[in-house]
């Protein structure tokens, strides 16, 4: 036997006991780690129904879904055909706006700024639709960013119509 | 370091000092030689010491009463101003307490700045110094959600969004780092337990800062090289204890002005309303000492750019030993560094006007420039400044300046006249 190969079989027992205490210190640590994720009493909150029978055309409500407000928003024919007219090019963020509203009266997306987490104030702003008082960020009547440092549109949670008068969050 | 002959004087003394050499460390820090010629600027180590003590007893006091929870925290903090004995002083100091250590934690770096401390050999107490610092935000930060106000819930909500700026697992960290949707009840045990844990860390590093110091020993005003003891130095007990406590004594009337006569002035009252996930109050802005950072993250009108630019503002400190090409430490001996440095100085605290005032118009115009000219200030001017600058000859000794009248106005001899002597 070389001096060689004993050289390298101390490396490999080296090499592989190290690694096989890099595995144990790392799945010993994971528990550490998830434990901060969101926990089962959370995720259990995670859909909402709403009742949306009482709000009229230009009206809006906000709801609590996952801690975070919810705009509902019954949008009047003004609001629709102006977020129709957009074209896609004046957009940072393209989206059409029946890809947003599936039924275009209703409007429902997550009221939290895509910048940094605020909650966008209605019926201010350069484009009739939202404005975010921290950082100055202007969505539009479809909740689309238009001016300010958010990087993208306000988001649109999954939702349905249970029925014509409740939707159904989550 | 110096040199350790040290033999306690008693029987017990000497059994304990060669099992556990204590009463040889306390003679070092006693005897240690300091050079003559330290400033009043040079009393801001010992006073940010008193700082982090203040802050470790009156929060570890005001943990008692505290209840890190959703729906109680709010009403346990003001159980602790109106019920708990004194709890209205414990926690007005622990609160202003956090204000006055960044004021002398700024004065302390600026310091540093000035006089050059931060260059060879001591670029590990600098970079130590950095790391105390931003774990003096992450512990301020923290600690002002503990109250679970409205400015509490939403600069949480704000900062932790910072960390959705880095792509593809942006949105998994936050979503872990709130331990939800969004900031609530497990946010806030969790910021909790970090704020009480984050002061000891911040403890350790100040034992690695104090130690790192007391290898090379201080710098001084004239940033020379001096030898150790000798006549250029006194011993740091009692002279430098006596004059840090006096320093110290005048800062504490600063302090206790806070406290006693407006303890609420440099917080905000929207935090008197207990937070609510629905209403964004109408102006956000962090507390004074976060200032700058917040007007150059709010400069750059791209997300993941913005947040970038405002951890690189604080991590280029810790590339500053490099980033100046200067041999010469301290700023008396460079003409033009001394106007850079006060150029540094106002542009600092411009980003804070700024940072304060909304990001629209005039405001955001002047805190790009301001942003564009912190970066150029280390990333060009220090290591250009460095190569050309003409700088003023050194004195020989710390004694010389001294007996020769003052620093400027009597240029030192040369090494050769020095020499000939």
């Amino acid at each position: 036997m070389s001096e060689q190969k004993k050289v390298n079989r101390r490396d490999f027992i080296y090499t592989a006991s190290t690694v096989v205490g890099v595995v144990g210190v790392g799945a010993a640590a994971w528990p550490l780690i998830d434990q901060m994720n969101p926990d089962a009493s959370v995720k259990a909150l995670a859909t909402t129904e709403v009742d949306v029978s009482l709000v009229k055309p230009g009206q809006s409500i906000t709801v609590l879904w996952r801690g975070k407000p919810v705009f509902i928003k019954r949008r009047t024919e003004n609001e629709i055909t102006e977020a129709k007219a957009v074209s896609l090019t004046e957009l940072k963020h393209p989206e059409k706006d029946e890809d947003r509203a599936s039924n275009p009266e209703w409007l429902v997306m997550l009221g939290v700024c895509t910048h940094l987490g605020c909650v966008p104030l209605a019926d201010k702003g350069d484009y009739n639709g939202w404005f975010c008082p921290c950082h100055g960020s202007h969505y539009d009547t479809s909740g689309r960013i238009r001016k300010g440092p958010a990087p993208t549109n306000l988001e649109i949670p999954k939702y349905e119509f249970v029925n014509s008068n409740t939707i159904k969050i989550g | 370091m110096s040199e350790h002959n040290y033999q306690p004087k008693s029987k017990f003394g000497k059994w304990f000092n060669d099992r556990l050499p204590l009463l040889t460390l306390a003679n070092h820090l006693t005897d240690y030689p300091t050079p003559k010629n330290l400033n009043y600027w040079w009393t801001f180590g010992g006073i940010l010491t008193f700082c982090l003590i203040t802050q470790i007893i009156t929060g570890l006091v005001l943990a008692m009463h505290y209840i890190a929870h959703a729906d109680l925290a709010f009403s346990s903090v003001e159980h602790i101003m109106r019920d708990v004995n004194y709890g209205w002083l414990i926690r007005y100091i622990h609160a202003n307490g956090a204000s006055m250590f960044f004021l002398a934690v700024y004065i302390h770096i600026f310091r540093s700045l000035f006089y050059g401390s931060y260059k060879a050999p001591r670029e590990i107490i600098w970079i130590l110094g950095i790391m105390i610092y931003l774990l003096m935000m992450a512990a301020a930060f923290m600690g002002y959600v503990l109250p679970w106000g409205q400015m509490s819930f939403w600069g949480a909500t704000v900062i932790t969004n910072l960390f959705s700026a880095i792509p593809l697992v942006g949105e998994s960290i936050t979503t872990w780092l709130w331990g939800g949707y969004s900031v609530d009840n497990p946010t806030l045990t969790r910021f909790f337990t970090l704020h009480y844990l984050i002061p000891f860390l911040i403890l350790g590093l100040v034992v690695l800062h104090i130690w790192a110091l007391h290898v090379p020993g201080n710098n001084n005003p004239i940033g020379i090289d001096i030898k150790k003891p000798s006549k250029d130095t006194v011993s740091f007990h009692p002279y430098i204890v006596v004059k840090d406590l006096f320093a110290l004594l005048l800062f504490l009337i600063l302090f206790a002005f806070f406290v006693f006569y407006s303890p609420n002035v440099l917080g905000h009252a929207d935090n008197y309303i207990e937070a609510n996930p629905l209403v964004t109050p109408a102006h956000i802005v962090p507390e004074w000492y976060l200032l700058p950072f917040y007007a150059i993250l709010r400069s750059i009108p791209d997300k993941l750019m913005g947040v970038i630019a405002m951890l690189s503002a604080i991590l280029i400190l810790a590339a500053l030993p490099w980033l100046d090409t200067s041999k010469i430490r301290s700023a008396v001996f460079r003409p033009l560094y001394k106007q850079f440095y006060w150029i540094l100085v106002l542009d600092v605290l411009i980003l804070g006007y700024v940072g304060a005032m909304p990001a629209e118009g005039l405001y955001l115009l002047i805190a790009r420039i301001g942003t564009a000219y912190y970066f150029a200030h280390f990333l060009i001017i220090l290591p250009i400044l460095g190569k050309v600058e003409k700088t003023l000859p050194l004195p020989m000794s710390i004694s010389e300046p001294i007996l020769g009248g003052s620093l400027n106005a009597e240029p030192a001899r040369s090494k050769e006249d020095f020499q000939k002597l």
